[in-house]
């Protein structure tokens, strides 16, 4: 676990390094318990989301890249929170994560395709 | 495929599964014939019926074309050119020596919904010498508005997300929705509405009434680990259960596919835009690469006929090339 926070840890500090935000990232990265917002990807291959879990901190930005031949929609389980239009081949769809929380989502054309992102 | 193919139940002397197979490799288009209940098939190859498809054809009170999956708006290497293939389609069925009483479009007509792909899937179709068409949509025709734009073009006069019936001489046809209200982990949905609906539709009927049952996505379980199947359709056909003949004609996975389950044959239809692998046989569902000399032997559209007295209906799935 202490691993997989260092990872996300560093991962910080190359995104907001790259979005070139507020300048306390540094420090906040060092720590790998402090939970810093940022900006993380999920493919869409195969009929898949991948990673089918990632955990972000809260106020993380979560962009997800459609690079099948076919259409998916990403949809929070709710059908409400979030739900992007028809991503097509290489379009993307974003959403902020604000608040701490276990985010089911899945693709409503294709309901087979599930994965969920933790927020922390 | 042909572990998917179960015995038919027409005993009218033809291997369907045999058959079938053969339509695998010729690719397709289905014709259908409708023989007093029950849909027979044949293959329409190269434009014209076999000396067995035309025995299977005689005698026919009507027929008409299941068409499927055009995509029309779809670019990428599986087929650069889906309004040419439709465009082929529409010339197959205009080359038959049968008339079609009208058309069945399963759905996914376009990619992504835009307003120019239901134009030019119009336009191409509009060229079809049949009475008229009737449609079902696919996932790929409600992706905005709620399906809205597809209703408006396409389903004036239909209830809720597009679901309807109609009777033509004498055979009851029940258009379903399975494509919309979709839920997480979930298979194609009816949803209770429907449901009810189509307790209602069929209370009246005659359980002689042949009924033939249209919709996008298989309304029995092809491969559930890719969402070929319907999450509800056993309720649905639970409501058919007390009729002699039901035949469900289906597309979504753009290949031939036929099961027989008691007084209920299920079929699946050829696209007319690119093949897609058999059941687990590839990493995901996505179109399936093919050389482009070989795509219109996996591409095609289906010929049903119906003949009242022996109940009967006749399927020729015919390829575009």
């Amino acid at each position: 676990m202490k691993r997989i926070k260092w990872i996300f840890g560093l991962a910080a500090i190359v995104v907001t390094a790259l979005a070139c935000t507020n300048g306390t990232r540094a420090s906040l990265a060092m720590s790998p318990s402090d939970k810093t917002a940022s900006s993380t990807t999920v493919k869409i291959d195969n009929f898949s989301f991948g990673p089918a879990t990632i955990t972000v901190p809260a106020g993380s930005t979560v962009t997800w890249t459609n690079n099948d031949d076919v259409p998916h929609v990403v949809t929070s389980d709710d059908g409400k929170l979030f739900k992007s239009k028809a991503l097509d081949t290489d379009d993307r769809f974003s959403f902020t994560f604000t608040k701490p929380g276990t985010y089911n989502y899945y693709c409503a054309i294709h309901p087979k395709m599930t994965a969920k992102i933790v927020v922390q | 495929m042909a572990d998917f193919i179960k015995d038919n139940i027409n005993k009218d002397g033809i291997d369907r599964r045999g058959f079938l197979q053969c339509m695998a490799w010729a690719g397709t288009g289905v014709l259908y014939s409708v023989h007093g209940g029950i849909l027979k098939s044949a293959p329409l190859l190269q434009g014209a019926m076999s000396g067995m498809d035309k025995a299977k054809m005689k005698g026919a009170d009507f027929s008409f074309i299941q068409i499927s999956d055009s995509h029309i708006g779809f670019s990428k290497e599986a087929n650069p050119d889906v309004t040419a293939t439709l465009q082929v389609a529409v010339d197959r069925i205009n080359s038959s020596t049968e008339r079609p009483d009208f058309l069945l479009h399963t759905g996914d007509i376009s990619q992504l919904s835009k307003p120019s792909e239901f134009d030019t899937a119009e336009q191409v179709l509009k060229g079809a010498k049949a009475g008229r068409i009737f449609f079902v949509p696919g996932e790929h025709d409600v992706l905005t508005d709620d399906g809205q734009q597809y209703l408006d073009r396409f389903g004036k006069d239909t209830k809720g997300k597009g679901w309807y019936s109609f009777d033509h001489k004498g055979a009851h046809f029940i258009g379903l929705v399975n494509v919309v209200d979709l839920k997480a982990g979930g298979l194609g949905s009816l949803g209770s509405d429907q449901l009810k609906w189509l307790q209602d539709d069929v209370r009246e009927l005659k359980s002689s009434t042949p009924v033939i049952v249209f919709a996008h996505i298989p309304l029995w379980t092809v491969y559930p680990d890719w969402g070929w199947g319907t999450d509800d359709s056993e309720q649905a056909l639970g409501y058919l259960k007390r009729f002699g003949s039901v035949s469900v004609l289906n597309g979504h996975i753009h290949q031939i596919m036929q099961k027989v389950e008691g007084n209920v044959t299920f079929h699946t239809a050829l696209s007319t835009a690119f093949p897609q692998p058999a059941p687990g046989k590839a990493p995901s569902p996505g179109p399936m690469k093919v050389p482009a000399d070989q795509l219109r032997s996996v591409l095609g559209i289906s010929h049903v006929n119906y003949v009242q007295g022996n109940h009967s209906l006749a399927i020729v799935d015919s390829p575009l090339a």
